[in-house]
């Protein structure tokens, strides 16, 4: 039995994590980035970037004045048994949201849609999100906080089989340019792209395809692999950097998930993670052990199945 | 590669200041800013409520910003990180607004098209500042002395509330627009665009089309 007090007491300092330090993979690719940058502004804008995220550590303040929209992801082993339940594992997260909103601080983004009651605490109708996997065996649960940015940088569109990866590129491309401009997507990013499943199932693809994989992670069909090579190379030859300045670094990394989609269709969307890409993970165990980490890890064999069983191997943070 | 120019500039700034501005010189501010976004817009502007301070003469200098705040039991304010948020979504509103207070620096995420700047910055003598990154939230952070004062908080939540700063160095900003409403950002798109024909190569159109696009990538996409 996974303690409840744990749990929310975790979630707490994962939110202050995901707010505050940005992730290693991601710091070590924009470090890449900001000595490939050429462009006089870009370059500007990246070192600032790389100095911003010394001064949020240092001060223990939040990266960014828009902390984004916190969400959830919950994996659980299938053993696992928490506290109370699954309505008590809700009701521990909406908490330390809330708590936390207050605590860091972080901004209060999340209002109603229409009245834009704003409750001050990132806590309302359907947020935060919480969303589910489970693993075979184990009796650990992940909680994984992501604060992704909510405006610019997504889009989705119906492709059709005759649209070829040329029209995936070029719908990549108009994505990129469309949201680039100005800086709006608060590029370099890391890029997910969802193909296929059905439009929300896509949707969903594409985002945890940037906020679940880490940068330097490849999928692991060597074909799909080469496309993220590939489009991560066309992402970055445009010519545009940070801010929509002239540069050369527009992309940090490419991920790419599929899911089976109607045999007509081949679904796409596109989703970007910013400059502040927040995200934080724990694993909790029925003893009381906690380990924090940034890999989400959350694409596993089993994760990816295809057919009705899957492939038997590790998760990559049991190793 | 050259390094940009950095400037101190006072958020009350006299005209010959911004007339001395460059595209793409790095700005630094001192004195008082407020945030103002769609919230307060629409309240001072559509429900006509008072605007609870004395503008331009306290502060010349709209953030459309949000910050990472809270408040805390004892009245104080704990503010951590501020950035900006993207300017062109308050076009509709911008015009009255400066005319009413007589704003000089409009600061925000992305800048605005040199339609608008030549249209109602050049005529108001103002001019655009963007943020850096974006996401420079903790520096800018640093630059806050002391928070003066929140207002309408109770009426549009603390996101949306007009939220007063006193600044002190508070930068990196970027120069976007000067005082003849040329824009950098519509520049950087320029020359950007002239290496997009051979980028698109071996690409294809949708087959299925969509109502209200564009396909000219030179557009601006934002008015």
């Amino acid at each position: 039995m996974i303690s409840i007090d744990l749990i929310q007491k975790t979630a707490e300092t994962l939110m202050d994590k995901a707010a505050i330090e940005i992730p290693e993979d991601y710091l070590t690719g924009l470090q890449a980035a900001a000595e490939s940058e050429d462009g006089d502004l870009s370059s500007f804008v990246l070192q600032a970037m790389l100095e911003n995220y010394k001064a949020a550590k240092e001060d223990r303040r939040a990266m960014c004045g828009d902390t984004g929209c916190p969400r959830w992801y919950v994996k659980m082993g299938n053993e696992a048994r928490v506290e109370g339940g699954p309505v008590a594992l809700e009701t521990a997260l909406r908490q330390a949201t809330a708590n936390a909103t207050n605590g860091v601080p972080l901004r209060p983004n999340r209002v109603h849609p229409l009245w834009r009651t704003d409750h001050n605490n990132n806590v309302g109708i359907g947020a935060p999100e919480i969303e589910y996997g489970y693993e075979p065996g184990g009796d650990w649960i992940d909680l994984i906080t992501v604060h992704k940015g909510g405006l610019f940088g997504t889009d989705y569109r119906m492709l059709f089989p005759s649209d070829g990866i040329e029209g995936i590129k070029r719908f990549y491309l108009d994505s990129l340019l469309a949201f680039g401009k100005r800086g709006l997507a608060c590029q370099p990013a890391i890029i997910g792209i969802g193909l296929g499943g059905s439009k929300d199932t896509c949707m969903v693809l594409g985002k945890r395809a940037a906020c679940l994989r880490v940068v330097g992670d490849r999928n692991p069909d060597p074909k799909i692999a080469a496309l993220e090579d590939e489009f991560k190379e066309l992402g970055n030859s445009i010519g545009m950097g940070a801010m929509g300045f002239v540069g050369k670094n527009m992309v940090i990394d490419c991920n790419i998930e599929v899911g089976y989609c109607h045999t007509g269709g081949m679904q796409m969307s596109v989703h970007a993670f910013c400059l502040s890409s927040r995200r934080a993970v724990a694993r909790l165990w029925p003893g009381g052990r906690v380990e924090y980490r940034t890999d989400p890890d959350w694409f596993t064999p089993y994760q990816r199945r295809e057919t009705i069983d899957w492939p038997t191997a590790t998760t990559k943070a049991a190793k | 590669m050259s390094k940009p120019r950095e400037i101190r500039l006072s958020t009350t700034p006299a005209p010959e200041a911004l007339a001395g501005l460059r595209l793409g010189d790095i700005v630094y501010l001192d004195g008082l800013l407020y945030t103002a976004r769609e919230g307060v817009y629409k309240r001072a502007l559509e429900e006509q409520a008072n605007i609870p301070m004395e503008l331009p003469g306290q502060s010349a200098t709209n953030f459309h910003c949000s910050p990472a705040a809270a408040i805390r039991e004892d009245g104080t304010f704990d503010m951590g990180a501020v950035t900006a948020t993207a300017s062109f979504r308050f076009a509709k509103w911008l015009p009255e607004w400066m005319a009413k207070t007589g704003a000089k620096l409009i600061i925000g995420k992305g800048g605005m098209s040199s339609k608008d700047y030549k249209s109602y910055f050049v005529p108001n003598g103002a001019i655009y500042l963007s943020t850096v990154g974006y996401g420079t939230g903790a520096l800018l952070g640093r630059g806050i002395e002391k928070v003066e004062a929140v207002h309408w908080q109770d009426e549009l939540g603390l996101a949306q509330a007009m939220w007063v700063i006193r600044c002190k160095r508070m930068g990196p900003f970027i120069v976007a627009s000067d005082l003849e409403g040329n824009c950098l950002f519509e520049r950087e798109n320029a020359k950007i665009a002239a290496n997009l024909e051979r980028v698109y190569e071996g690409t294809r159109p949708a087959v299925l089309k969509r109502y209200g696009e564009t396909d000219d990538r030179s557009d601006e996409v934002i008015g």
